[in-house]
């Protein structure tokens, strides 16, 4: 290549469109509204079986014999895989503790744990296959909350734990216990300890206390678990596969299977939806067992029903809470203790535990605090990860306690969470000193300043009531008699990204070349893609730091380094920080081709801070220097490295304290409430937001998850609960029939004020948004309704029986 | 598992015959759940969609006669002047989708407590036309429901129609859900003033192990709007008698404990409703008699 | 058992169909027209609806044996179906339309209709899985009710859950396809 190209008049260079701060639009759009977009329960392959997963139908029992003759001899069948048919040692997964197993040995923990597992080609054949499985349970008194857990004569969940730190072995009164629990029906403990709460109760002019309780929420993403997993002539087996994180489930998966994780190749399908629901395994691990098992490809798809067994929920929990304030509205001290439930499996449990400690005491000042939180081993169904976990059912507490405080004072609750609201340079109760903006009082004082919805939109112009705008809605339950309007607000904390000393980093390959006379980027990461939105920032991300306009994003797979997962708030921290950082990368070595090829025509290459914008490298000045297409010619620039946020450090097991967490996240809420007090239904007339963002990196997809974090937490706070039978730990409702999540009628408009006060540690200053308004979504919709009803309401989800009087 | 075809009502009354244990389908919003969710394995599913007549209606001098599949949706658009407490209840059934698909004779066939229908039609007041090849029958709806998903029909009939009786008077139907659209009910109520015979029915649903009439309340209400003279005069009804209907609506239930809601919750919203409706439709009543009657 | 119909215009055969197999599977699993979303199989959330005869249903609660000689447009088809019918083409035509098939694997370049298009724009999509049921909802609403209002909206997509959105952002899909269709866009 010869001087071709160079520039020969100076041109101001133009900002390359579609880069940071747009809303550009999704690069999936199209193929998402045409049906086109494969999500993993539409993989199909020539020849490939059905799997099916039988269940167990108790919570709790030893299993006496499993007979699977039967189900092996039906025409159709290619296998039947109990226990014992696993190939290796390697018979338990796990997230942090490999306590679940793969299929059920000698024991089953919960209502719908995998027993065995059918291979045949037809759904059908494989359901009736698995029917014939005649397997004998020999039942088990059931452990369903904490009295029953950590009585004397308690079962153990699990026997010969062998998680806990030995170092931290003791004993008390005479008592073994072992570790930082003290037993072993209790999962993980945390507790928080700053000051001296009693020294804090004196303080206090009052002391207001509360017992609350938080619903099972059910992540109810409307793909179901599904995959196709391909045997390979290697060996091996392609896994196709919607997950939130790729490189965990290998990890777990490929021991079990015996082999190399180079031989499970998986690639992320279309995934619908996650929410938390898919950081645990679900189907991954079955289906290539039936898939080497047979040689066959092996789809699996739960239904419905299934998935309500497939994957963890969220935590249950009892929270108790003591706060104290002064006569002028400082809060003095807290005293709170939260158990959650973790059901039969650990799962996320013990980072649940540590975020409904570290943040259960809201984003307020307060000096002296004693939290405890801990989970449980339980015979309900395993809770792990969702959305804004520990935090979530933390805020529903303090919020509510927040509200009784600012009433016992005669004070208006705004105000008095303002006066305690913290800001940058607070110390919170981990000791952890909040270093970038925290702007609890702003974002207050901006929900509260949206104008309020119309009084009586239910009245027309015509005679009769538009039920659709009324409690009930098309049910028609009332014209308006019995309501009454509330407003409550709330406002929430949420760490962002892994916390407690995890190694947290996210791995991006790009690439930079000529194709077809234009220079394009390509982008390669493991991340899972579940609708937040995140090829869409890396496609911008790429265009800011590169300046191109064409950008390829590679599918997901485990070809690249592992992105971590798609939780906590930290894709676009994490992962947008690891594409920005390797475009960093490739962008330096094309400006030393750059120099290379073009240093002696001008002497900016040397001198000047150059910038790749609009497909040119331009001096910060705007001067063009050379088009992209003629330094690299035909080279193409390629880098892979690992990007890891500043570092955290373990919570202490008996203070709490340490530099936990790396960025905190928070919303407010202004939730407008219409309940028919008579009937005890609820409409949500409005529910608006005021979040900090940090920075904007697309504001159409910032809205999107405000939007929906807030919905979802409206569901945990009128209507969505997994309910469990107390007596036989069995799932009364696993259907859409009776798990009910907001429709489109039950859903108000949600007007969002974001803020976008930058985080100079983070990358572009910008902030996790994905959980946050999952949290004060809940509690200021509660508070709506304490304030339209006069109700103390401890409990969420309200159903109508707690509005009037008749539980 | 055989899949019947029947392209004309008497060739599915055969197939009935021939089949008594033969699952029908239609609208399919109650029998494809159970299928999907492997509850229930019919060795017959006799499919019902090919035949027009079930998709019909006809509006006779007192009653209209619904063919058993006419979808909700139609209910709801066509029929709302002759039958206004069907078409209401029509409105709270599931979606629009399922709307389309679903009718009564779905309703009637499945005789869940909670079916949407049920109340309207008891509050109307109706008979359920019953075939099979041995003949015909029309089988009184305060007859129809006989237990918990039972109803009085013989293994070999099938539902061809439902007689409705034209409103005379205003109707009006409510619903209990936890959720503003696309609910099962926690519990439902229908009423129906009837001003030609000067009597009111009602209907309960989802909560009791059948869809029930509140008779006592109705004899109650009948007296008390008799004795004040309340058909003639048009006066407000005193609070003191819609607490008593109410009271007496809510007495009728037998209702249960379960995941959708607790039987206290259940009587107490059915005592709720039945006051709002009786207000709504003694209401109506009272305009549109004063419109026709110069009644104040 | 056999089963012969329409499928976006096309003429369709499914052989060895089980009986208790639903429109669904049959779209999904044997005519390879995924679209239709399999997420709760009990009609209680809208991912797969699915016009059959012009009317929206869920596709999971037709028994595959019920579509024999029926007329069923999916997402898959629904550009087209938009198309015929924005250029007035008489119901006998409508009757005989096909869809045009698109090989690209981005889905550039792709010919969408009115509603298809305002969701992308409206960013409605998120992870998409009750995106194909929503959009079948919204075109046959926009069909019926050219000019509907928020409470009318709400109505008609009442039997479509989405978890991802809060719906505000499909809200503004349907406004923004109606306003489109008004002015002629």
């Amino acid at each position: 290549m010869g001087t071709t190209g160079l520039p020969t008049n100076i041109t101001q260079g133009s900002r390359t469109k579609g880069g940071i701060g747009e809303s550009t639009l999704r690069p999936d759009g199209t193929l998402k509204v045409t049906g086109e977009f494969a999500y993993s329960s539409d993989m199909w392959h020539e020849d490939m079986l059905w799997g099916q997963i039988l269940r167990s139908p108790v919570a709790h029992a030893e299993i006496v014999s499993i007979d699977t003759a039967e189900a092996l001899a039906t025409p159709g069948v290619y296998a039947v895989m109990t226990y014992d048919d696993l190939p290796t040692e390697v018979r338990n997964y796990g997230l942090e503790i490999q306590d679940t197993p793969v299929l059920a040995h000698g024991k089953v923990r919960h209502h719908g744990e995998p027993v065995a597992i059918v291979a045949a080609d037809h759904p059908e054949t494989a359901r009736r296959a698995a029917a014939k499985i005649k397997v004998e349970y020999k039942e088990l008194p059931v452990i369903t909350d904490e009295a029953s857990a950590t009585a004397p004569d308690a079962v153990l969940i699990h026997e010969g734990r062998t998680d806990l730190p030995q170092s931290q072995l003791r004993s008390t009164g005479g008592t073994p216990t072992i570790g930082h629990v003290p037993h072993p029906n209790i999962l993980h403990r945390q507790p928080i300890i700053r000051g001296d709460v009693s020294a804090g109760r004196e303080r206090a002019d009052v002391i207001v206390e509360g017992e609350y309780v938080f619903g099972m929420q059910d992540q109810a993403f409307l793909g179901p678990e599904s995959g196709l997993a391909v045997p390979a002539e290697d060996g091996g087996v392609d896994l196709y596969i919607a997950t939130q994180w790729l490189h965990s489930d290998l990890r777990q998966i490929a021991p079990v299977l015996g082999l190399p994780e180079d031989k499970v190749r998986m690639t992320l399908s279309g995934v619908g939806g996650a929410f938390g629901g898919r950081e645990d395994l679900s189907m991954q691990i079955h289906a290539c067992l039936l898939a080497l098992r047979t040689g066959k490809p092996v789809k699996i798809v739960y239904n419905r029903f299934e998935s309500f067994f497939g994957h963890v929920h969220r935590h249950p929990a009892k929270l108790y809470y003591e706060h104290g304030a002064t006569k002028d509205g400082k809060l003095t001290h807290l005293k709170a203790r939260i158990v959650l439930d973790g059901g039969a499996y650990a799962s996320a449990s013990p980072a649940v535990v540590g975020n409904a400690a570290s943040l259960g005491a809201g984003p307020y000042v307060i000096d002296d605090v004693d939290i405890e939180a801990l989970a449980l081993y339980t015979n309900n169904p395993p809770c792990g990860a969702m959305r804004g976990f520990g935090a979530v059912q933390a805020c529903f507490a303090y919020e509510a306690q927040m509200d009784k405080l600012a009433a016992k004072l005669g004070m208006d609750p705004v105000e008095f969470r303002q006066i305690n609201a913290m800001e940058q340079g607070t110390a919170l109760p981990t000791g952890q000193i909040v270093d970038s903006p925290a702007p609890v009082a702003e974002l207050l004082r901006r929900v509260k300043a949206m104008p309020l919805p119309p009084e009586q939109q239910w009245l027309t112009a015509g005679e009769a009531a538009d039920v659709r705008q009324l409690p009930g809605g098309l049910s028609n339950t009332t014209h308006g008699e019995g309501v009454v309007r509330g407003i409550g607000y709330a406002v929430g904390i949420k760490n962002v990204g892994f916390s407690e000393g995890f190694d947290d980093y996210s791995t991006a390959r790009v690439r930079m070349e000529v194709v077809g006379g234009e220079p394009v980027a390509t982008v390669h990461t493991a991340m899972a893609e579940v609708g937040q939105g995140g090829i869409t920032v890396h496609a911008q991300i790429a265009r800011t730091e590169l300046g191109v306009t064409h950008v390829t994003i590679n599918p997901a797979d485990t070809q690249v380094g592992s992105a971590g997962s798609t939780s906590a708030s930290r894709q676009t921290y994490v992962t947008g920080g690891a594409v920005k950082h390797s475009c960093e990368l490739v962008r330096e070595k094309v400006l030393e081709i750059g120099r290379r090829k073009f240093g002696s025509y001008h002497p900016a290459w040397a001198t000047a801070e150059l910038l790749l914008e609009g497909g040119k490298v331009v001096t910060d000045g705007g001067e063009v220097l050379a088009d992209l297409v003629d330094v690299l010619g035909d080279e193409a620039v390629e880098v892979e490295e690992e990007w890891r946020h500043r570092p955290t450090e373990p919570f202490d097991l008996r203070t709490g304290q340490g530099f936990g967490h790396v960025q905190y996240s928070f919303a407010a809420h202004r939730a407008v409430v219409e309940v028919d007090t008579e009937l005890g239904m609820v409409k949500v007339v409005e529910l608006a937001c005021a979040q900090d963002v940090g920075k904007a990196l697309n504001p159409l997809s910032v809205l999107g998850q405000i939007q929906g974090g807030t919905t979802q937490g409206l569901g945990i706070a009128v209507m969505e609960e997994i309910v469990v039978d107390p007596k036989t730990a069995k799932v009364r409702n696993p259907s859409f029939t009776d798990y009910l999540i907001p429709t489109i009628l039950d859903t108000p408009t949600i007007p969002v004020d974001v803020l976008e006060l930058a985080d100079d540690h983070a990358p572009y200053g910008l902030r996790g948004v994905g959980e946050a308004p999952t949290l004060s979504s809940t509690p200021a919709v509660l508070a709506a309704i304490r304030n339209a009803t006069g109700l103390e309401l401890n409990r969420t989800p309200v159903r109508p029986e707690h509005l009037t009087g008749t539980e | 598992m055989d899949f019947l075809r029947p392209a004309s009502w008497e060739e599915a009354l055969a197939a009935k015959a021939e089949h008594p244990t033969a699952v029908p389908i239609a609208g399919g919003t109650d029998v494809m759940v159970e299928i999907n969710f492997d509850h229930r394995r019919p060795e017959y599913l006799l499919d019902l969609t090919r035949i027009g007549e079930l998709y019909e209606w006809e509006i006779g001098e007192e009653t209209v006669r619904l063919g058993a599949s006419v979808p909700y949706t139609r209910i709801m658009e066509d029929l709302r002047p002759e039958l206004p407490g069907l078409a209401l209840a029509s409105h709270t059934v599931a979606s629009p989708q399922i709307r389309n698909r679903g009718g009564v004779g779905g309703n009637l066939g499945t005789a869940s407590p909670a079916g949407d229908a049920h109340p309207a039609l008891l509050a109307a007041g109706a008979e359920v036309e019953a075939e099979s090849v041995r003949g015909s029958r029309l089988i009184p709806i305060d007859d129809f429901y006989t237990g918990v998903k039972r109803n009085a029909l013989a293994p070999d009939e099938l539902i061809r129609a439902v007689h409705i009786k034209k409103a005379d008077g205003p109707q009006q139907y409510s619903k209990v859900g936890t959720r503003n659209a696309m609910v099962i009910a926690v519990c439902a109520f229908g009423l129906a003033l009837h001003p030609s015979s000067r009597t009111v029915r009602t209907g309960i649903g989802s909560a009791a192990p059948t869809p029930v009439r509140a008779k006592t309340a109705e004899e109650f209400l009948n007296a008390a709007l008799d004795e004040g003279g309340f058909w003639d005069n048009g006066k407000i009804i005193t609070p003191s008698v819609a607490k008593r209907f109410a009271d007496l609506c809510a007495a009728a239930c037998n209702p249960i404990d379960d995941v959708r809601g607790t039987a206290s919750y259940r009587r107490h919203a059915v005592g709720v409703m039945a006051r709002r409706t009786l207000m709504w439709t003694w209401e109506s009543y009272r305009g549109t008699a004063a419109r026709t009657e110069g009644v104040a | 058992m056999r089963v012969n119909f329409t499928v976006n215009g096309r003429p369709q055969e499914a052989d060895d169909v089980w009986e208790g197999e639903s429109l669904l599977y049959v779209l999904r699993e044997r005519l390879g027209l995924p679209g239709s979303k399999n997420a709760c199989e009990q009609g209680e959330c809208g991912s797969c609806t699915v016009r059959l005869d012009g009317v929206p249903v869920c596709s999971c609660l037709v028994a595959a044996g019920q579509v024999e000689g029926r007329e069923v447009v999916t997402v898959e088809g629904l550009a087209d179906y938009a198309k015929e019918r924005s250029c007035g083409t008489s119901l006998q035509d409508a009757q005989h339309w096909s869809a045009q098939g698109q090989d690209s694997q981005t889905g550039e370049g792709t010919e969408l209709a009115p509603i298809q298009q305002a969701f992308i724009d409206a960013g409605a999509v998120q992870c998409g899985f009750c995106t194909p049921g929503l959009l079948v909802a919204a075109d046959e609403m926009l069909e019926r009710h050219p000019d509907p209002s928020d409470a009318d909206i709400r109505e008609a997509l009442s039997g479509n859950l989405c978890r991802c959105t809060g719906y505000e952002k499909i809200m503004d899909a349907v406004r923004l396809a109606a306003a489109r269709q008004s002015e002629g866009v």
